[in-house]
Parts: C-alpha cells; sequence; structure tokens
C-alpha cells in the first residue's frame, strides 16, 4: 500500500532499519540503518522506504518521455540538452528520416526542440535517446517552459487528473517531459494561464488539496470550459 | 552555453508583435526594483539591487593615493566589475572578460562623465595625494539587465559612503595636516556645514595631534546622479528591462542615462543589431520617463 | 599571527565582544535564496556575510577534467574586493587557492560522488563581508546550499573555529582574537559519524590545548549544524503552513 505522508527528510536523517525495511531510491544504508541521501519527501511502499528529491537535476530512466533542445548537429548524430547531468545523444538511426551522410543539419539543427525517448543509460552515464516512435516528434509553435523535474508527477496528477484540469479550463495542448520541460502551445491567455496553474503547483508541490486550489485558479481566469 | 530554444524565441517575437511581453509587461515597464543600502560593514559605501531576480552587489572602498599623471588635481575613480561564476551557470572564473570590461566603463562613465562625484573636492595635495575611490560591482544573480542594476548600485552606494577619515587617522595614511590642507583647499568645509558634521572643524583648528574618537565620517561630495536605463531590440520591437530570455535573443541594446533635468548624460549601444533614428528617440523617451520614477524610489530609499 | 598586550579576555571571562569562552558568534542561515543557482544559501556568521551558489551535477569540461567514476567536486572561495578593510584586488590569491582546496576536498568526502561519473559539482563562495572565520562561514553556507540543489550526501558538512587568546581556549575567534590571539584552529566535521573533514591549525598549542580547543570546535560544529537543519527546513514548513491556514 502506498503511503504518500508529507513527511520531509533531509540528508544523514535516519528513516529505518535493515532488519524491518528495505532500502528504495534516495536512500543509502550503513551499519543496518537506513538513511536519507536527498532532501525530499519520505514514501514508504509495503516494506520499501524511498525518498522522492524535491529538488536536483533530472535522472534519466529508460522509456521517458523527453523534451530536449539540440545543442549541436555533427555528421551522424545530434548532442540534445535533455536538462540531464549530461547531454544526450541522438543517433541517425534512431530518427524516423533517411539522412544522407552530413546532412544532420537540414533535419535538426541547435535551438531545435524535440519530443524523445531515453533509449539507454550505460554505467558512465552516458544517454542516448531515440525519435523513432510514432508518439515522438520535432516540436513546432508553442512555448517551453521549465520546472523542477521532481514536481513533474504532480503537475501529471494521479492517473492524469491535474494535466487534465490544466488542458480543460485552457484549452491548450501540453505535452509534459519526465525531465520538468513543458511544452504548450494555444493562445497567449492560455499559454499564461498554464503558465501560472504550473508556477502555483511548483509552490506548494508538498501541500495537500492543490487540486482543488489549482482548479479554482483556473475557474478564475478561465474561458468557456468545452 | 545555456541553448535557448527557437520555439522560446519565437514565442517571445510573436507576443512582441501583439504588444505583449511574456511576463505581462508592457514594453515600456520595468519589472520590480528594490534598493538596499548599508548592507556590507567593511565597505565605505554598499547598495544591493534587485530587478526582478537580477541581483548586483556594488561595494565602494577609498584609499589615498598618487592622482593620474594628466589630472593632478582631481581623485581617482576606479570602476571594476566581477561576472562570478556565482550568478550565472555561463560565468566561468577567471579574469574579467569583454562583458564584464564594457559594463564597468559604462557605469564608470556614468558616474564619471556626469560628475556625479565631485572629483576636484577629493584632492589634498595637487599632484601627490588624492583619495581614490574603488567602484566594485559584484554580480550575484543574472537574469537580465545588469546595466541598470549595476549603475544603479554604484549610485546607491556612493550616495551613502561615508569617507573614512577617523580610520585613515588612526592608521596615520591621513595625517592632521593633510586634513587641514583638505579642509581648506578643496572647501570641504562645505560638506562638513552642509550635513552638519560636529567636532571635524575644531580638531581641524585645534591643537591636537590625535583626532577625538567621535569625529564622524563625512559623505562624498556628490550631485544630482544620472540615472541609466537599458533598452533592447527584437526584430523591431522595443522594450525595457529585458529579462533574461529577452536578453538572449535581443538584437541590439541601447543604454540611456537621463539626469533630473532631462538631459542626456551618457549612452552605449551593444550587440550587433542596429537602431533607426526614430528608435534612438523612443529610447530616450522610455529612458527618461523611467529614470525619473527610479530616481524617485533612489531618493526615497536614500532618505534625500 | 601578531602577539600583543591588548586584553582580549577579561577575569571573568568576559571577550571584547562581551562573548563568553564558549559562546558563539550571532548565526543566521537561508537556503534557497539565488534563481539561477541549482542550490544557494546565504549566511552571516558575527561580522561574515558569504553567498554561496551550487551548480551541478554537470558534465565536467575539458574531457581530461573527467574522472570515469565519480564526480569531481570543485569549490571556489572568492573575497570580494569590498569584503576586507583595505580593498582587494579581485580574483584568487594564494590564500583563496588553498581554501578552496581543502574546502572540496572536505565536500568531496560526504557527496556521494559515485552516483555521477564524469561530472563535476561546482560550489561557489562569495565572500561578500569578512570578519575572521570565513572558511568556515563558506563551508557550512555550502553545506546547506547542496541540499537545496538536491545533491545526494551522506551528511551536512558543517565547521566552526576554535583558539586561544591571553593562554585561555575559547569558541569561534572574532575579528580581533584571530589577528592578535595566539592559535587557530578550524574544523569541519560530518555531524552524523564525527569524521574530520577539515582541519587546519596556525599558532602555538600545548597537547592539552589542543584536545580542549578540538572538543570546543567539535562543540560548536554541533549547535551551528542544528541551525543548518532549521534554515533547511524552515522553506518548506512556511509552506505547509499555509496550507493550513487556507
Amino acid at each position: 500500500m502506498a503511503n504518500e505522508g508529507r513527511q520531509i527528510v533531509i540528508p544523514s536523517q535516519v528513516i529505518g532499519e535493515t532488519h524491518t525495511m528495505k532500502a528504495g531510491r534516495g536512500t543509502f544504508v550503513e551499519q543496518g540503518k537506513i538513511y536519507a541521501e536527498r532532501l525530499g519527501i519520505l514514501s514508504i511502499q509495503g516494506n520499501v522506504i524511498h525518498v522522492l528529491p524535491l529538488k536536483g537535476r533530472y535522472d534519466p530512466v529508460v522509456g521517458d518521455f523527453v523534451i530536449g533542445v539540440v545543442e549541436e548537429a555533427s555528421t551522424s548524430n545530434w548532442m540534445v540538452d535533455i536538462n540531464a547531468p549530461y547531454p544526450a545523444l541522438l543517433h541517425v538511426n534512431e530518427v524516423p528520416w533517411e539522412i544522407d551522410f552530413a546532412d544532420t543539419e537540414k533535419y535538426l539543427n541547435t535551438g531545435d526542440a524535440i519530443l524523445a525517448k531515453v533509449l539507454s543509460v550505460d554505467e558512465s552515464k552516458k544517454l542516448q535517446i531515440t525519435l523513432n516512435d510514432r508518439n515522438l516528434f520535432k516540436i513546432k509553435g508553442g512555448h517551453i517552459i521549465e520546472v523542477e523535474s521532481s514536481v513533474v508527477p504532480r503537475i501529471i496528477g494521479k492517473k492524469g487528473s491535474m494535466i487534465a484540469l490544466i488542458k480543460k479550463y485552457t484549452r491548450c495542448r501540453i505535452f509534459v517531459g519526465q525531465n520538468g520541460r513543458i511544452w504548450i502551445d494555444g493562445d497567449a491567455e492560455g499559454i499564461a494561464l498554464v503558465q501560472q496553474a504550473i508556477s502555483k503547483i511548483e509552490n506548494e508541490a508538498i501541500t495537500f488539496g492543490l487540486t482543488d486550489r489549482i482548479e479554482e485558479l483556473l475557474k478564475k481566469d478561465a474561458k468557456d470550459v468545452r | 552555453m545555456t541553448i535557448i530554444p527557437a520555439i522560446k524565441k519565437d514565442y517571445i517575437t510573436k507576443l512582441a508583435e501583439q504588444g505583449k511581453r511574456v511576463d505581462g509587461r508592457t514594453f515600456d515597464q520595468y519589472r520590480t526594483i528594490d534598493i538596499e543600502t548599508k548592507v556590507v560593514n567593511k565597505a565605505e559605501g554598499s547598495a544591493r539591487i534587485k530587478i526582478g531576480n537580477t541581483q548586483v552587489l556594488v561595494g565602494i572602498k577609498m584609499d589615498l593615493g598618487e592622482p593620474f599623471p594628466d589630472t593632478p588635481d582631481c581623485g581617482v575613480l576606479s570602476t571594476a566589475a566581477e561576472f562570478v561564476p556565482l550568478a550565472s551557470p555561463d560565468f566561468e572564473s577567471g579574469p574579467p572578460r569583454e562583458n564584464a570590461i564594457e559594463l564597468a566603463r559604462v557605469v564608470d562613465r556614468g558616474v564619471r562623465e556626469s560628475e556625479v562625484v565631485d572629483i576636484k573636492k577629493l584632492v589634498i595635495t595637487p599632484g601627490e595625494k588624492v583619495w581614490i575611490v574603488f567602484i566594485d560591482i559584484h554580480i550575484l544573480d543574472y537574469d537580465g539587465n545588469l546595466f541598470d542594476a549595476a549603475s544603479l548600485g554604484a549610485l546607491a552606494a556612493l550616495m551613502t559612503t561615508k569617507v573614512p577619515i577617523l580610520r585613515f587617522l588612526q592608521s596615520g595614511t591621513l595625517e592632521k595636516k593633510d586634513l587641514e590642507t583638505w579642509y581648506n583647499n578643496t572647501s570641504i568645509k562645505d560638506i562638513i556645514d552642509l550635513y552638519s558634521i560636529p567636532g571635524l572643524d575644531e580638531f581641524i583648528a585645534s591643537k591636537n595631534k590625535e583626532a577625538p574618537t567621535d569625529i564622524k565620517d563625512i559623505p562624498l561630495p556628490m550631485i544630482e546622479p544620472p540615472i541609466s536605463c537599458t533598452a533592447i531590440k527584437i526584430n523591431d520591437y522595443v522594450m525595457f528591462d529585458a529579462s533574461l530570455d529577452e536578453e538572449l535573443i535581443a538584437d541590439a541594446r541601447l543604454t540611456v542615462a537621463t539626469d533630473h533635468k532631462g538631459d542626456i548624460r551618457a549612452m552605449q549601444k551593444g550587440l550587433s543589431g542596429s537602431f533607426s533614428r526614430e528608435e534612438i528617440q523612443k529610447v530616450i523617451k522610455g529612458a527618461l520617463d523611467n529614470g525619473q520614477e527610479i530616481r524617485k524610489q533612489l531618493y526615497a530609499k536614500i532618505g534625500k | 599571527m601578531m602577539k600583543s598586550d591588548i586584553k582580549l579576555i577579561n577575569s571573568e571571562g568576559k571577550r571584547l565582544d562581551g562573548r563568553g569562552p564558549e559562546d558563539l558568534r550571532k548565526i543566521k542561515i537561508e537556503s534557497g535564496v539565488l534563481h539561477r543557482a541549482d542550490g544557494s544559501c546565504y549566511l552571516e556568521w558575527g561580522g561574515n556575510k558569504v553567498l554561496v551558489a551550487v551548480y551541478g551535477p554537470r558534465e565536467a569540461v575539458p574531457r581530461h577534467c573527467q574522472n570515469p567514476l565519480r564526480a569531481i567536486v570543485q569549490a571556489r572561495y572568492n573575497m570580494a574586493a569590498f569584503s576586507v578593510e583595505d580593498r582587494k584586488r579581485p580574483g584568487p590569491d594564494r590564500r583563496s587557492v588553498e581554501i578552496s582546496k581543502v574546502i572540496s576536498e572536505a565536500l568531496e568526502r560526504v557527496i556521494l560522488t559515485e552516483q555521477f561519473p564524469r561530472a563535476t559539482v561546482d560550489v561557489n563562495i562569495e565572500v561578500l563581508d569578512a570578519e575572521a572565520g570565513t572558511r568556515c562561514a563558506g563551508l557550512t553556507a555550502a553545506g546547506v546550499a547542496l541540499v537545496d540543489a538536491g545533491i545526494p550526501m551522506r551528511d551536512i558538512p558543517v565547521a566552526c573555529a576554535a583558539g586561544k587568546i591571553n593562554g585561555q581556549v575559547v569558541l569561534d575567534l572574532g575579528k580581533e582574537e584571530d589577528n592578535f590571539g595566539e592559535a587557530d584552529l578550524p574544523v569541519a566535521i560530518s555531524p552524523r559519524t564525527g569524521e574530520v573533514l577539515l582541519l587546519q591549525m596556525d599558532g602555538h598549542l600545548t597537547m592539552d590545548e589542543f584536545n580542549k580547543a578540538f572538543d570546543l570546535a567539535v562543540k560548536g560544529c554541533h549547535i551551528v549544524s542544528d541551525i543548518q537543519k532549521k534554515a533547511i527546513m524552515h522553506k518548506y514548513q512556511a509552506v505547509v503552513a499555509a496550507e493550513v491556514q487556507e
């Protein structure tokens, strides 16, 4: 049973013992005791203790949808910034286009944004992403904002409830990358309202009843709901 | 280097076509400005300026030394800027690069050419001993428009600076006869009278060698300061107080310093784009209007 | 250090600023104060004012600086030109380089660097106003800034100094005490385990005096550690409290 109390823990705080619990993400073990290694929220799932980080760079996981910004194009690949500690490599074989040698710039250039998927992460944290999927594409139009990647689950909400709420009242298309980058497309008022709602979620991420307060905020400034 | 996505650039430009900005401001509007003075105890004067999220700290230190050979009857002003790595993921450690040097020189000109600090009154013995005023700009958080934050910081710090007479007398760097010469020759008497600083003239007139410990330091001799306002241009749209994103995609930049009479005291154009004559006039008008508002805020803070 | 006949502590154990031999100067810590930095901390300790920004983990460049197995920790201690009585020329001097090195080494011990091969954690310490004990203030603020940046650590490092004035061992030297005292001992520890991360000594101490000073410095470290932790929690408690009011 997932128990997400809002207990905030800090590095070096004792949160459990190995003879009764298992050490999960965001923890380390020393002499039978489980400690938090990050500033985060304590999460106990069954007999596993996790610490969900409140802050920190995005930690890429294979399969994550991310919004990347191309840093540079080389002859057979692109280096893409995905807001992680490391840039990600996108190989010419991982895009849906047939690319002639050294023609990479024609398709993706510095500053272009893409919705991609994390393909692989090796032991030295070398990252690869892919565009080879019907759901992935080069992004056109709209606006991009950045939030703490730790807040992404709250922006999406339980079973997507929060993001659906925001889309409903603002009539915007929204893609939320796991890496904390969010693409918004709509008219200026809609985009501004989405930004307002997301900003509020970021500031109040650890509180309860957030969904209701966001709905209130959206209703106040919204247009006609579909 | 932080790369701004092309989509963001397009969005900012698209909004500009509608007369709008991403954070809802008008083209002429500044973000919230916060002025705090006397924030560093070791400095003779200091100010911390916030414009939106941009934060700059300016400290004033003074020393006695030789004047420049070509201006033996003037005190010395020296301005430097440190773009410390603390302030941005893109600032690297090392000696100041061209951006830091340009900023320091523009702030310096704003102070020097407008004669905000009366450096003729900072002379002890012409050609030999003068006061040196160091203006050190320390960037703390870079979120757009460092020029205005730094200029305003320099002014606020200078206007609340105290010449460290007592400390220099006690250490011997300033001798009593120096103080006498300074007092008589460059009429700092006006300053002392103006600010009613007790004790200093009595000490000078007396036969005492050691300064009484209760004499107060005096303010820098200053006149009305010009206020610096910077605008950027994105395509054909001119806007004041650029946010970081706006500044990263700007084609051109223009700083104009105006005084309380409405005259122009300093200008600097930056970046590789261009301005038309009409655009320059627009920037001057906006700089004048915003300058007046900022001057009011500055005086309120300093208690003028 | 200059010896002098200045009375730094009187027969009742009162120091020049009124403190007792085991009293700390006033400390104020604020976490998360800068917008661009990944993590930040503003700290006041007596007359010291320091500001720390953490950037990272991020890929270490140039490539030859990278460690293929772990992150490198690069602390940069810098004093603003106006932070001292006689203006300091901007740029690193030998003292700043040494302090940067010992702080980097202290932080490296507590950061879980194995989680970020080929990366760097950059810790920028700016001293804005200086009054004895800036390296302890800087390291303490760095600890908070690292937590604020979400860097995984096995502990939050903290530092405090002890020293000897007029033959007596005291905690947390102030300005005149640092200039005219007989010994200065800055110590940084990992408060959870007691491991010593930074240790320097300057002056003259007998074995007995050293033990006394060391214990006193560690005691000071634990008091400051509590202040660090309160400052980190303060930001989040404010949010939760606000929600309770709604």
